[in-house]
């Protein structure tokens, strides 16, 4: 009976003893010497492998700092989503200071909804915007606009997006952006732009990136920058951050103070705001632009 | 006769060449014409017009720039109105010379005698210069320009002519009434083109759903020495370069080459015909055939339209746009696209119109691929379909690039086939341009 139990263990001892012996020269024989940093540095990363570095993933980052510290220069190298404070904390554990970068987020630049630029055209074909993009002008009309496939969400990796059915444009949620940039690059008609998160988180940008005649953008959308270049004339003179091309404005995000002037000049209600812009003091042009512009901050804000 | 055909893949779509039998018809001419400025594949002709200038039929009004490109006439007489940005059928705006119309006058330099003139007096390199000074291009769609491919390099040799009658697209006709009405001077254009190249053998290669036009021609052909008229087996798609020259000379265009590798130059009839335009009349390219049909249209139509015609005015001369409507395909049904509105204006490449009713536009909803292999069977480049559409849905551009999604030509057959009614050109076209991108990406590193 004994023998019946003793045999087995003895031969499967031996068997395990052998195979840890095998396992332990071959360990020692492939042995890959790695820098311990590596490790060190991608504990440091938020490891959401969202590639938003231009890196494969968090280690391919990390790999690359460590390359770069041994260089003595950490320049050119970020983590979007890991933002100052991890590039902090992996300059730290290399030893190397790190340039400060500005906290970022990404910004819709369209306000062709349902209402404001009705679909005038029916697209059946494969539903994605680079697709669409080649094949026509969009459902709207608008060929800069929004086309509303959603390639942007797809690519989102934290969430940070969804389509709203009632406007038929993507929603950016600034709380959970780690602006990455994935949906900057995935958006055949460069809609999305990545602009500074901003001082208490005020911030002021053209809803628009239309470049046609005021008049022929109008035709479609309600809501198109139409290059009338009030905001310009709005903007405080010693700040002019904002400049007009091709019949479109655009806010320099480096010069703006987010005083938000712009936005209740704005004929067609084309700038928006993440704060409440203040009343202007004259009387003759009370703006209803507050009234119009408040359930769309709720969503950005 | 002995009918030919290419070997791998192709379908046979149901033909409707419901205009077949309505004689070409001259349109009435537009009250404003809006002539694009990029109306063939390549760089955009530069305008050589100004607001206010007056033009006749047939004066130069863009030049084109570069190796690629084609010049462009005006095709009616009256006042430049303005120069600017016209929508074109996808609906986004190019630059376009748009031309209030008075009269009808020509060019004194046209000859329009109808009377057919045989005798080639130009040479070679006249014939080539002639070709592209009058913005000839390839009429069958591509709108490749033509005298491109009577440059030939040094070191490559051609000994055919390939003249593409197939007209393989279904509903469309304007080529078959081309080689109905004018067969005479598509022949003489077809030699020219054999001057121009220098070689003694030309093959004309139509479908056997043409009798008349193949009856016709291989009578006339006689009468032309090196002409020959090859009938060929109706499948989809013949008309396309490589699947003719399989078809017709059973030579094989290796991939990512051309035509002329392998000994060859394929030219469309209509084409044929501008060039004895061009040649023997000296009149540009600023009009061309196109069919109006489609099932609840009241009248089919092959018009001889001048470019720049709008082409809801081709509609209403057909008796209006019918109830149900929900697409109008520029070009044929395989490879034509959707028009965003029929107020867009008849380019060089404008092969026809098809109106689409409701319950045939309908695109069905795509399934999941159910890997029955419709698909590959119907490539006629040997390709798999169902492989590179997934590559394109992961974006895998490099295992794309090793499928040789580069290969494909965009003729439909796999979408045409695929019973799960995927997407499938929509995404092999992503993946076309996708791998162009890494192929430019690399060539500049």
């Amino acid at each position: 009976m004994s023998a019946m139990i003793l045999y087995p263990v003895i031969m499967l001892g031996a068997v395990a003893g052998i195979a840890a012996i095998l396992l332990f020269l071959a360990a020692k024989k492939f042995h890959v010497e790695e820098d311990p940093r590596i490790d060190k540095v991608a504990e440091l990363l938020p490891g959401a492998n969202c590639g938003g570095c231009g890196y494969p993933g968090c280690r391919g980052l990390a790999e690359a700092l460590v390359k770069a510290a041994d260089k003595g220069d950490l320049s050119g190298l970020s983590c979007p989503p890991g933002g100052s404070a991890a590039m902090k904390a992996i300059g730290d554990a290399l030893g190397l200071a790190v340039a400060e970068t500005e906290p970022m987020v990404a910004v819709l630049r369209c306000g062709g909804t349902h209402e404001k630029a009705p679909r005038t055209l029916t697209y059946d074909g494969a539903q994605k915007c680079v697709i669409a993009h080649t094949v026509f002008v969009g459902e709207k009309g608008c060929p800069n606009g929004c086309l509303g496939f959603g390639d942007c969400v797809t690519v989102c990796a934290f969430g940070a997006m969804y389509m709203d059915e009632k406007t038929g444009l993507p929603v950016i949620d600034p709380a959970k952006c780690v602006a990455c940039g994935a949906c900057v690059k995935a958006c055949p008609r460069k809609i999305i732009e990545m602009r500074p998160k901003g001082r208490k988180d005020r911030r002021v940008w053209i809803n628009c990136v239309n470049t046609e005649k005021g008049a022929a953008a109008m035709k479609y959308c309600k809501a198109a920058c139409i290059g009338c270049g009030k905001c310009v004339k709005e903007c405080p003179e010693k700040v002019q951050a904002i400049t007009l091309v091709n019949n479109l404005a655009y806010i320099d995000p480096k010069k703006c103070i987010a005083c938000g002037k712009c936005v209740l000049v704005c004929p067609t209600k084309a700038i928006l705001a993440t704060f409440e812009p203040p009343k202007p003091k004259p009387v003759e042009a009370p703006a209803p632009a507050p009234a119009a512009e408040a359930p769309k901050q709720a969503n950005v804000a | 006769m002995d009918l030919k055909t290419f070997k791998i893949g192709g379908v046979h779509p149901p033909e409707n060449k419901l205009s077949a039998g309505v004689a070409i018809e001259a349109a009435a001419l537009p009250k404003r014409a809006f002539i694009h400025l990029g109306q063939h594949l390549g760089a955009p002709a530069k305008p050589v017009v100004q607001k206010g200038d007056t033009v006749k039929v047939g004066t130069l009004i863009g030049t084109g720039e570069g190796f690629i490109s084609a010049a462009v006439h005006s095709s009616v007489s009256g006042t430049v109105f303005a120069i600017d940005s016209v929508i074109d059928a996808s609906g986004y705006k190019r630059l376009a010379v748009i031309i209030d119309v008075a009269g009808d006058e020509w060019e004194p330099s046209i000859d329009r005698n109808p009377e057919l003139k045989k005798e080639i007096a130009l040479d070679q390199k006249a014939i080539v210069e002639k070709i592209k000074e009058s913005g000839i291009v390839g009429l069958g769609g591509a709108t490749f320009p033509a005298h491109v491919k009577y440059m030939v390099p040094e070191g490559k040799k051609v000994d055919t002519i390939i003249i593409n009658a197939v007209e393989c697209e279904p509903y469309l006709t304007s080529d078959h009434r081309v080689m109905l009405e004018r067969a005479d001077e598509v022949l003489v254009g077809t030699q020219i083109l054999m001057k121009a190249l220098g070689v003694g053998k030309a093959i004309i290669g139509i479908e056997a759903n043409k009798p008349d036009a193949l009856e016709l021609l291989s009578r006339k052909a006689k009468d032309y020495t090196g002409i020959a008229v090859q009938g060929l087996k109706v499948q989809y798609p013949q008309g396309a370069e490589k699947q003719l020259i399989k078809a017709c000379l059973n030579r094989e265009v290796p991939s990512g080459k051309l035509p002329l590798d392998v000994g060859c130059v394929v030219n469309n009839v209509g084409t044929a015909l501008a060039v004895y335009e061009a040649v023997q009349k000296n009149k540009p390219l600023f009009e061309r055939v196109v069919t109006m049909t489609g099932h609840k249209l009241p009248k089919k139509a092959n018009f001889l339209v001048r470019v720049g015609t709008p082409i809801a005015q081709l509609i209403d001369s057909c008796g209006g746009i019918p109830e149900g409507t929900a697409k109008f395909i520029n070009g044929g049904p395989m490879m034509g696209k959707a028009m965003v509105s029929p107020e867009t204006p008849v380019t060089k490449g404008t092969s026809g119109v098809i109106l689409v009713d409701g319950s045939d536009a309908k695109r069905n909803a795509p399934g999941d691929c159910i890997r029955c292999a419709k698909c590959v069977a119907a490539c006629p480049m040997g390709l798999e379909p169902y492989l590179i559409e997934k590559q394109a849905e992961y974006a895998l551009w490099e295992e794309a690039e090793k499928e040789d999604a580069a290969d494909c030509m965009e003729c439909g057959c796999c979408q045409f086939t695929c019973p799960a009614a995927r997407p499938l050109l929509d995404n092999i076209r992503l993946a076309k341009s996708n791998v162009m991108r890494i192929r430019r990406e690399r060539s500049k590193k």
